[in-house]
């Protein structure tokens, strides 16, 4: 099936919690909507599934406008964050269950079951009842019961951000799996980019009730049409540098100066700003094209491999992201070096004017 | 401001008992010096927040003793510890401003307002709250309202340690990064102690000096994040910590080489001969093995998958029928379906029956 | 575009509601507007009469001596009840055995039905044969309803604390049980006294259940009935005569249905516009916490 919404809006009193949102969602698609908090995720979720009527624009199921099918009358399966299962029942039964109000038979249910429960490995669970489940577990249940149904559009609502952070790591290496051997329409909302990008698929980032871009995840990722995009997607946080063009040099707000190389030259005179990514902000000079910067730490954090220096240059806050353990000590001078050819550029209307050499070329 | 020492602690929730499943936690001693910086990290179920609620005073433990400096304090009630705690969801006092929540410990303690005012302003300007202490704090954002809570503990200058509790949990990742870099330079600022309970590998790691690794009511490791990343005493902490975590594969040792399938691999230390009934397994990690072309040396190995996340990649990688992870930087070229696989001896780690064994150089 | 099939049938699916509710109240409360407009000297005969008896009643005196008695009867047993209440919650144990013991004991009045409540008081307080009244009367106590206007406010004040102050226990207790033990510890850490904890917690968490609390309180004191006529039937004189039973008595007992009926009018007016105070502050106040609560 194909999933597709025109100019959705919806409005509450006088706020917008989705505004004029276009998007089409194919059969055998994982997309993924990408956003903070409020951001819009959860409303856009309730439209999709019926739950809430768009009040400006369509929803169309195969080219058939389903916009005021109340949610009973949908093929749509939907999993929240709670891990929320029939207590009662046996983790057969909680599977089961959406098969049973359908009336399915005996040997149907017991062989769907059976196959969801291998797909999700579930099978040595079945007699259990929830709470004797782990968490992940109970989630795993609260899945096999969105799929088992058949759905052609199933909505997965941060599904993982009540799990430890290892088992989170577990199910979406085995998601994308699940997601192929089903065929139907998923839609993924997280606040995590780098879940978003582990994932892959299709990414729909999401602002203030507005999708900034939609495509394929890691195109988004690599080239971003804007910074609210950019910025949206970047975990670590990307780092910004506002500056003015002005003949043959970058300036911020005067107090730093930077050459015009690599791609810049190109640009015509006027206020910019530049947006690289942590790893790419190094203690060592990378190329002979490199800028160096002076910086004064803030605070370092270590992972055991890497080194998060967070810095201030010129009144603004930089994360450098490097290999190998670094002790600094606080407000110590050091010297950075940026590269040119890893810079994105946005204009003043903060579209990209410029990609890095290395993604454009992806 | 204390050392804390941790005496013999051992907790069932069932009361003493002879059978050691009933403990929750295991027998454990550890001391905490005046003014570090700790993570407690584990999955769910392990402990660490039965150990916390021991130290804030929630849980008197079955067996041992709690030592603030010299001072037994097992039995003393929490208000009398002269502790403070931040929870996994912000607890604020709803109907007071900003100012009143910061203030209100000082309070308590019948302090002058002329002694109240110009503290509360101070550390409010270094938490970034200053323009907010006129509103009512029941509106402020989650990550606002978190600030609040840790303001309440450090407005207080005599604590003996800050307790966190997964502080982070509803805090949308781009905040996170902000927040746990400013609790990082407010530990450097103010020096209390502070313990951090997470399940999540990077907090702990980026937050603490040093980091106690629980699994199943037992102390696994304990260690700087640079020892628990290099040398990982036990294969749970090798799996727990990093992302993706370690490759663990079954081996045979025999004398400065480890034999998997059939296929030598050099150790650069000697190890003894084990009997055949001991698991003697190989750790190492993905960022510390390296892909080359095929044919020219190294392990042959089928690539399986590759997982762009951004800053490196992620590939799969089949050794005959074993599946590893390999980290390569963006931007690297794999070439083709084979690849051969480097191993770094000076990072390759053998664990006998999961604890980690120590050779001899030659 | 295919046009959306749509359903008529759900319409005679609401039907039987429609007749209940049009039988139950639309077309009685016609009639009583009907009455308020009308005025009869017997055999079916009406006369048209206009707001004549609106007129009267609003400058009636016994109109006035009912709604004031009304107003601060609701005023008394509320000013008891929700600090009773709140605090009898406060004193009942979060969990172990006490906790069901306490449940059930609170919620056993509110199982006995209006005028059985009325007759058990009514005997209770009897000099001649009731506990409490005998007692009283063999302490010294100058005690009888029937002929004392306070001893009469007195037991139906008493009467009505006994039998709904555990709905408020209920609900404050159901407010407190939903505050997280986080807070408690917070305020442990921070120092705060008993009483901070109380105010600065309890009570901002308890607003939404409270003012429930609050609003039922107060409208089903507004209407009480029952009781205060099983027990004094209005006396003595007129000192426990509150609205709803000084309108039985015009309407059943000296048959003015043309007063009666403007004063019930009058009366569902100020009931729905004092629902309607209390639902807008509600909501208001509901609002607010959702919003801190994001």
């Amino acid at each position: 099936m194909q999933l597709e919404l025109r100019n959705v809006s919806r409005k509450v009193g006088r706020q917008f919690h989705i505004a004029d949102v276009s998007l089409t969602f194919t059969a055998g698609t994982l997309n993924i909507l990408l956003g903070p908090t409020l951001a819009g995720k959860t409303s856009l979720m309730r439209l999709m599934a019926g739950l809430d009527r768009p009040t400006a624009g369509t929803i169309h199921v195969d080219g058939r406008d389903v916009t005021g099918l109340a949610v009973q009358r949908r093929n749509v399966a939907m999993v929240y964050q709670q891990f929320i299962n029939y207590p009662n029942l046996s983790v057969f039964e909680n599977i089961a269950s959406p098969l049973r109000i359908a009336g399915e038979s005996k040997s149907v249910i017991a062989d769907k079951v059976g196959q969801v429960a291998a797909l999700l490995k579930l099978e040595k669970m079945l007699g259990r009842s929830p709470q004797e489940l782990s968490g992940g577990q109970q989630q795993r249940t609260a899945l096999a019961r969105a799929l088992v149904k058949g759905a052609e559009l199933v909505l997965l609502d941060e599904p993982l951000a009540n799990l430890d952070y290892k088992l989170r790591e577990e199910l979406r290496e085995e998601l994308p799996r699940i997601f192929s051997a089903t065929g139907s329409i998923f839609v993924y909302a997280t606040t995590e980019p780098s879940e978003a990008l582990l994932l892959g698929g299709n990414i729909a980032t999401l602002h203030q009730g507005e999708v900034s871009q939609f495509g394929p995840t890691f195109e988004v990722f690599s080239r971003p049409q804007n910074l609210i995009t950019a910025r949206t997607l970047s975990d670590p946080p990307l780092n910004l540098l506002p500056v003015t063009k002005l003949n043959n040099s970058l300036r911020h707000k005067g107090q730093l100066e930077l050459p015009v190389v690599g791609a810049l030259p190109q640009l015509a005179d006027d206020d910019y700003t530049i947006a690289f990514r942590p790893h790419h902000l190094y203690l060592q000079r990378p190329t002979s094209e490199a800028i160096a910067v002076k910086a004064k730490v803030a605070v370092t954090e270590l992972t055991g491999s890497e080194s998060y220096v967070h810095i201030d240059v010129a009144g603004i806050r930089w994360v450098l992201l490097t290999a190998g353990i670094h002790h600094f000590e606080v407000h110590e001078a050091i010297d950075i070096f940026l590269d040119p050819r890893t810079f994105y550029v946005f204009d003043r209307n903060d579209r990209l004017v410029v990609t890095p050499e290395a993604a454009s070329k992806g | 401001m204390a050392t804390i020492t941790l005496q013999e602690i051992a907790h069932s929730y069932t009361g003493a008992s002879t059978n050691p499943d009933d403990y929750a936690l295991k027998k454990l001693n550890l001391t905490w010096r005046d003014g570090g910086a700790y993570a407690l990290l584990g999955p769910s179920g392990c402990g660490k927040t039965t150990l916390l609620n021991i130290i804030s005073g929630l849980l008197i433990p079955t067996d041992g003793r709690v030592l603030f400096n010299d001072q037994d304090i097992t039995r003393l009630p929490t208000e009398q510890r002269n502790i403070a705690q931040i929870f996994q969801f912000p607890v604020i006092y709803d109907t007071m401003t900003v100012f009143d929540n910061l203030a209100f410990p000082l309070k308590n303690r019948g302090r002058s307002r002329k002694e109240i005012e110009p503290r509360v302003i101070a550390l409010a300007k270094m938490l970034g709250l200053e323009k907010d202490l006129g509103t009512r704090a029941q509106h402020l954002t989650a990550d606002a309202k978190q600030k609040i809570s840790l303001g309440r503990g450090l407005i207080r200058q005599s604590v003996n340690a800050i307790l966190f509790d997964e502080p982070l949990t509803v805090i949308d990742p781009q905040l996170k990064w902000e927040l746990r870099s400013q609790l990082k330079y407010l530990h450097k600022q103010f020096g209390f102690t502070m313990i951090y309970v997470t399940h999540d590998q990077t907090e702990a790691l980026t937050f603490a000096e040093q980091v106690i690794v629980m699994y199943e009511g037992e102390i696994v490791q304990v260690g700087t994040p640079e020892e628990l990343f290099d040398r990982p005493a036990h294969t749970f902490v090798g799996y727990f910590i990093g992302s993706p975590g370690m490759n663990i594969i079954p081996c045979l040792l025999q004398g400065n080489q480890a034999v998997v399938d059939g296929h030598r691999i050099d150790l650069g230390q000697h190890y003894p001969d084990q009997p055949a009934s001991a698991k003697t397994e190989l750790g190492v990690r993905p960022e510390h093995l390296r892909l080359g072309p095929a044919d020219e040396g190294g392990l042959p190995v089928r690539v399986v998958k590759v997982n762009d996340i951004g800053r490196h990649r992620i590939v799969r990688v089949a050794l005959e029928g074993r599946e590893l992870n390999v980290v390569v930087p963006e931007q690297s070229e794999i070439g083709g379906e084979r690849a051969a696989l480097y191993f770094n001896p000076d990072h390759t780690n053998i664990y006998l029956n999961d604890h980690l064994l120590t050779g001899e150089r030659q | 575009m295919i046009a959306k099939q749509t359903n008529q049938k759900a319409w005679f699916m609401v039907l039987p509601v429609f007749l209940v509710v049009a039988f139950s109240a639309v077309i009685p409360l016609m009639t009583v507007v009907n009455y308020s407009v009308q005025d009869t000297f017997g055999g079916n005969q009406f006369f048209w009469v206009g707001m004549e008896w609106f007129r009267d009643l609003i400058h009636s005196e016994r109109f006035h001596d009912a709604f004031l008695r009304q107003l601060l009867f609701s005023g008394i047993i509320l000013l008891i009840e929700i600090p009773l209440g709140v605090a009898i919650a406060l004193a009942m144990p979060k969990k172990g055995w006490g906790v069901p013991v306490c449940l059930i004991s609170m919620a056993l009045p509110l199982l006995i039905p209006w005028n059985v409540v009325g007759t058990i008081w009514q005997i209770f307080g009897r000099v001649d044969i009731g506990l409490l009244g005998h007692s009283l009367a063999s302490l010294g106590v100058n005690y009888n309803y029937t002929q004392d206007p306070l001893a009469a406010w007195l037991t139906i004040i008493v009467m009505d604390v006994w039998h709904w102050t555990s709905l408020v226990v209920l609900l404050a207790y159901a407010g407190l049980c939903s505050i997280p033990d986080a807070y408690y510890q917070a305020a442990k850490i921070d120092g705060a006294s008993r009483f901070a904890v109380f105010r600065y917690i309890q009570l901002p968490k308890m607003q939404r259940v409270l003012l429930i609390a609050i609003l039922l309180r107060f409208m089903d004191s507004f209407m009480i009935y029952t009781e205060p006529f099983v027990i004094t039937g209005g006396g003595p004189g007129n000192s426990t005569t509150f609205m709803s039973i000084d309108l039985v008595k015009m309407a059943v007992g000296q048959f003015d249905l043309g007063p009666a009926a403007a004063m019930s009018l009058v009366y569902f007016l100020v009931i729905l516009l004092l629902c309607w105070v209390f639902y807008t502050v509600m909501t208001n106040v509901g609002e607010e916490s959702r919003k801190g609560g994001n």
